[in-house]
């Protein structure tokens, strides 16, 4: 079991897992990781289950330190860690001697940094998750975002040692860099846009603005035109649905998204692509790529099996 | 009789299933009615359901079930629906403090409409309302059946801080904010009542399908209820 104590904050970290579901009928957000794929593969790596609480950092990471023995792994974007003093490389698998501390010296790539420990963070399963939401405030940690002073522990390691230096094969590893291509599945409310504004939609790059946060990302670029009302009776939100309100600019919806919203969606991002939204900032450039809803669940299908191809390879 | 049901793709990993054109008692009937019956027998790889006024959101994992597969499950349950035991509505009582500081937008309602505050009281607590959908943010209940007369417009600036509880006017609708929140709905009373507490056994006070009615009470009941609910320990009585 191990113990990290947080010295100071950083940008915003709070403690995820794979979200939070059964409850959106009551308006509860699902939360859970931005980037799915960073935190399923640093558990992996880790040995634990793909599923287990780690901590996402946002832009500028903490400094935390480690009370004991604990093997851990960094993954997704790359927020410049350190651990006293000394580089560390992200997707492996490394090992922290008890008393030495980690820090970040600034966003080198991508947004979001995932801490995951062995055996995962212990924190209470609320309503049958570990994900923090900020909205309710319930939780992961005490339902809010990290300050200096909390201590989290960890649960026991699944497989305690041995697997220091295990890491993901650069091949697979992602490229978190703009321009990033986002495939998506047109609709549900395609109709309710001029055929000219899908193919806007699908022809123009969108920029990242600074209005970006666990429940969405806002893009400015060429307006969508809708062909009609833009007013549509209340319905739930899906994971990854780009809304279109009146001023015609599309709303990426994430992680911590409102269940349920009236704006007309034109697309939905492609589950097997969605993660790499949890890694743009403000500034980059992302471009919409339509397939077929066949294609999408053949994508899906293989991005699922990848984290069981990988789990094996592992051992 | 029954509407025409359309089955809308919301991206590779949700299916959107419209049972009606409009907001109505009868299709949101058929929603949950759908939703019982997904709840009683689920379907393997049926992640979450998200009922609103006219459509169920299903979010499913396509790695587990295919999209025919899917459709054809929700197929046979559409086809029985009637078989479906909606228990008969629960009545959910709100105590609610009307007017004064609880309810700052009380005397603008009943200006706009040329009434006393006392009749906008006597009109909003005379309704029974019906709980269309929760959601939005967590324990929001969407309410139908705001008396016509008092319908009243959204403020031109919304309030960056409405504190939990607050029962409020926004157009025609009408509802409860559970937690303090930015919003521009006209705020006419406050319910000392949780609507979410994920403390208590039965997290959310309200769910689709329930009746609402508000039962103004006075300060001293306020504060009394507000007291019961901290005292056994259901929440900090914001």
């Amino acid at each position: 079991m191990g113990k990290v104590r947080i010295i100071s904050a950083g940008g915003l970290s709070t403690v995820q897992d794979l979200g939070r579901y059964g409850y959106q009928r009551f308006g509860l957000s699902p939360a859970g990781a931005v980037d799915d794929f960073s935190l399923r593969v640093g558990n992996l790596l880790l040995g634990n289950d793909p599923g287990a609480a780690a901590l996402e950092m946002t832009g500028l990471g903490p400094t935390a330190e480690f009370l004991e023995d604990t093997l851990f792994a960094l993954t997704g974007g790359d927020l410049g860690p350190s651990l006293d003093g000394v580089d560390l490389p992200l997707w492996e698998v490394l090992f922290a001697t008890r008393g030495s501390v980690l820090s970040f010296a600034g966003l080198r790539r991508g947004l979001r940094g995932y801490l995951s420990v062995a055996g995962g963070f212990d924190v209470p399963e609320v309503l049958g998750s570990r994900s923090t939401d900020l909205t309710a405030g319930l939780g992961g940690w005490e339902g809010r975002a990290l300050r200096s002073g909390d201590t989290l522990t960890t649960f026991p390691a699944v497989r305690p040692s041995g697997i220091v230096g295990r890491r993901l094969h650069p091949s697979r590893l992602p490229h978190f860099a703009s321009p990033y291509t986002l495939r998506v599945v047109l609709g549900p409310q395609q109709a309710f846009f001029t055929a000219e504004a899908v193919e806007t939609f699908l022809l123009s790059s969108y920029e990242v603005t600074p209005q970006l946060d666990r429940v969405g990302i806002k893009f400015k670029g060429p307006t969508l035109a809708h062909a009609g009302s833009t007013d549509l009776i209340s319905e739930g939100n899906p994971l990854g649905a780009l809304q279109v309100p009146k001023g015609g600019l599309p709303i990426l919806l994430l992680a911590s998204r409102h269940t349920v919203g009236g704006y007309p969606k034109v697309a939905v991002v492609t589950g097997s692509d969605l993660y790499q939204a949890g890694q743009m900032k403000p500034g980059d450039i992302v471009t919409f790529q339509a397939v077929t809803l066949q294609e999408a669940h053949q994508l899906w299908r293989s991005y699922i099996a990848s984290f069981g191809k990988l789990r094996a390879i592992l051992g | 009789m029954s509407a025409v049901v359309r089955f809308f793709p919301a991206g590779d990993r949700a299916l959107l299933v419209e049972l009606g054109d409009g907001i109505d008692p009868e299709t949101n009937r058929r929603v949950r009615a759908l939703l019982q019956l997904l709840d009683r027998i689920p379907v393997a790889g049926v992640r979450d359901v998200i009922p609103s006024y006219r459509s169920l959101l299903v979010d499913y994992d396509p790695a587990v079930v295919d999209r025919g597969e899917l459709e054809a499950r929700l197929r046979e349950r559409l086809g029985r629906l009637d078989q479906a035991s909606l228990p008969p509505p629960r009545m959910v009582e709100i105590p609610t403090l009307y007017g004064g500081d609880m309810g700052p937008d009380l005397e603008f309602v009943a200006r706009h409409h040329g009434l006393t505050p006392e009749e906008v009281v006597k009109l909003h607590a005379g309704g029974e309302y019906l709980v269309y959908l929760v959601g939005f943010s967590p324990g929001f209940p969407f309410l139908g059946g705001l008396p016509r007369e008092l319908a009243t417009p959204r403020l031109d600036n919304p309030r960056l801080r409405v504190p939990a509880g607050s029962v409020a006017i926004g157009g025609e609708q009408t509802g409860v904010y559970p937690f303090p929140t930015a919003g521009g709905w006209r705020l006419i009373g406050r319910t000392p009542l949780q609507l979410f507490d994920p403390g208590r056994s039965e997290p959310f006070l309200l769910a689709p399908g329930d009746l609402v009615r508000f039962v103004p009470i006075s300060r001293e009941e306020f504060h009394r209820l507000q007291q019961d609910a901290v005292s056994k320990g259901l929440g900090s009585g914001d």
